[in-house]
């Protein structure tokens, strides 16, 4: 034991990682305004996101999507009681310090918003508030982490109501875990520059066999077994974005989700959730939309 | 006399052997995950506690971080909390961190509308008693009487301790004074999370104290 620490310290690494871990088995849920928040709240989101628009909206509409008015999320803030998350365009740092100044409790770097720089992401070491980004390979996700990423999201593609992106991004990092644990330490240096991602970082994952901090799963969850199944993959929780306030029911839905999160590993729990949600969203079939309208793609 | 004599043995052997005792997690949503790590590193049996039958297996509950709002909805959703009360009121020993404190509150202040505690633990506690994350802080504290040098602490988005009711002792508080860290009995809660800092020596004295428990048990048979 080191001498006692009397000073107390925010912003820290483990402050940061700690508040993702509390969210774990949870449910974040997209609101776009102060009605949504409490519906969100009182079905049992582990937290809300504050956005101007769900993903699906933002497809539909196209143009530049970026960081939602100050006075949206004040009011989701004043609205609800659980933690809530805002998000980013990629690389905008300004608008992160924005969300920071506003005290939102966790910032998504996101790729459903349009990025604001192609080459570098936001310096997230910079902050006391704790990011979340989106990763669909383990190289990009060790590389979010580098950069100061308290939480990953796999990231599927937003706004289709489609989990097959989903599946597929979860089942790429996992599977690309148990590879990197397979290997030899003599490995680990070509597989440090296969993945692109930092040599420390590469050895301390295939060591532990799991990424150092929460990984959630979003994009394309749209039923309470579409959550369940995330979650039997190995994801640490859920994002659930236009999938619920696009619904038929959506305070029916979203208590559904939580419930079949809490139990993703029971069938008849599953069941009984799946009952008389009325209509899920719509949807588009991720194979549907042209590549260069893939949300995924954005992230480097 | 003989019973004094077998309760006297039964805690000598079990100081620092904790094998034969069987530790439920409350395992709807949180940081379950890093309390099951820690339980088993000091050799305990672990069980994932959602459902009655599993409770009724169990020598004692802990109850993980997490969000308590969400907690108390999935245990009244999934018929716990009539079970977990009455487990509390027969003497379950319990141990809450950060949102499990909540859930042991009798009384909690500036709860989410309608959120409920499972109470026994008579205290009030302030739900997020230190604002947004951006609050959130670690420091090292001093827990007399539960280990002799100081524990790292993390408060997450925490809950503090307002007022201690009758039987209850307060273990910790912080320099300004507010109270984080309170027992009754075989009840232990406290605002922070020794289980994400992976130090095992706040799981280690509540193991002790059901060790204890369970010889109690035994020797009142």
């Amino acid at each position: 034991m080191t001498e006692k620490n009397n000073a107390p310290l925010t912003g820290s690494n483990r402050v940061k990682r700690g508040l993702a871990e509390q969210l774990k088995g949870g449910v974040i849920m997209d609101v776009v305004n102060a009605e949504q928040a409490r519906i969100a709240e009182d079905a049992g989101a582990i937290a809300v996101m504050a956005l101007e628009r769900v993903p699906a909206d933002i497809r539909a509409q196209g143009g530049v999507a970026r960081m939602s008015d100050p006075d949206l999320i004040e009011g989701i803030q004043a609205a609800v009681k659980i933690p809530v998350m805002a998000k980013a365009r990629i690389g905008h740092f300004v608008e992160a310090q924005v969300l920071a100044e506003l005290n939102v409790d966790f910032i998504d770097e996101s790729e459903v918003l349009s990025p604001a720089d192609y080459i570098n992401h936001i310096d997230k070491w910079a902050f006391d508030v704790p990011f979340v980004c989106g990763a669909t390979n383990l190289g990009e996700a060790l590389r979010r982490i580098n950069e100061g990423a308290a939480m990953i999201r796999s990231k599927g593609e937003a706004g289709t109501g489609d989990v097959s992106e989903a599946t597929k991004h979860i089942r790429k990092i996992n599977s690309e875990l148990r590879w990197l644990s397979s290997m030899s330490k003599d490995e680990l240096y070509v597989a440090a520059k296969e993945l692109q991602a930092p040599y420390d970082l590469v050895v301390e994952v295939a060591a532990a066999g799991k990424l150092p901090v929460p990984m959630f799963t979003a994009g394309g969850v749209a039923t309470p077994a579409d959550a369940a199944m995330m979650l039997q993959l190995g994801a640490d929780g859920v994002f659930v974005g236009s999938g619920i306030f696009k619904s038929g029911e959506p305070a029916a839905r979203a208590k559904a989700i939580v419930k079949a999160a809490a139990f993703f590993d029971d069938p008849q729990v599953i069941v009984e959730t799946s009952r008389g949600l009325g209509e899920a969203m719509v949807g588009i079939n991720v194979s549907d939309i042209p590549a260069p309208h893939r949300l995924a793609d954005r992230g480097w | 006399m003989s019973q004094t004599f077998l309760h006297h043995t039964a805690s000598l052997i079990v100081a620092g052997n904790f094998h034969h005792l069987r530790i439920g997690v409350l395992a709807f949503q949180g940081d379950v995950r890093e309390h099951i790590h820690v339980l088993e590193e000091l050799g305990a049996q672990v069980v994932k506690v959602r459902r009655p039958d599993e409770l009724a297996s169990v020598d004692a509950l802990v109850i993980p971080g997490g969000e308590s709002s969400v907690l108390d909805k999935l245990v009244r959703l999934f018929g716990m909390q009539q079970p977990l009360r009455e487990a509390i009121a027969s003497g379950l020993p319990v141990f809450g961190t950060c949102a499990g404190l909540i859930m042991m509150a009798d009384h909690i202040v500036d709860a989410i509308s309608e959120q409920e505690s499972l109470g026994g633990l008579h205290v009030d506690v302030r739900r997020n008693a230190f604002g947004t994350q951006i609050d959130s802080f670690e420091v090292d504290l001093e827990m007399p009487g539960v280990t002799a040098e100081p524990v790292p602490a993390t408060f997450i988005r925490a809950p503090i301790v307002e007022r201690v009711g009758e039987g209850v002792r307060v273990i910790s508080q912080l320099d300004d004074g507010r109270i984080v860290a309170v027992e009754q009995g075989y009840l232990l809660g406290i605002s922070f999370h020794p289980e994400v800092n992976g130090d095992t020596r706040v799981h280690e004295y509540f193991l002790g104290r059901v060790a204890q428990s369970v010889s109690e048990k035994k020797a009142s048979i």
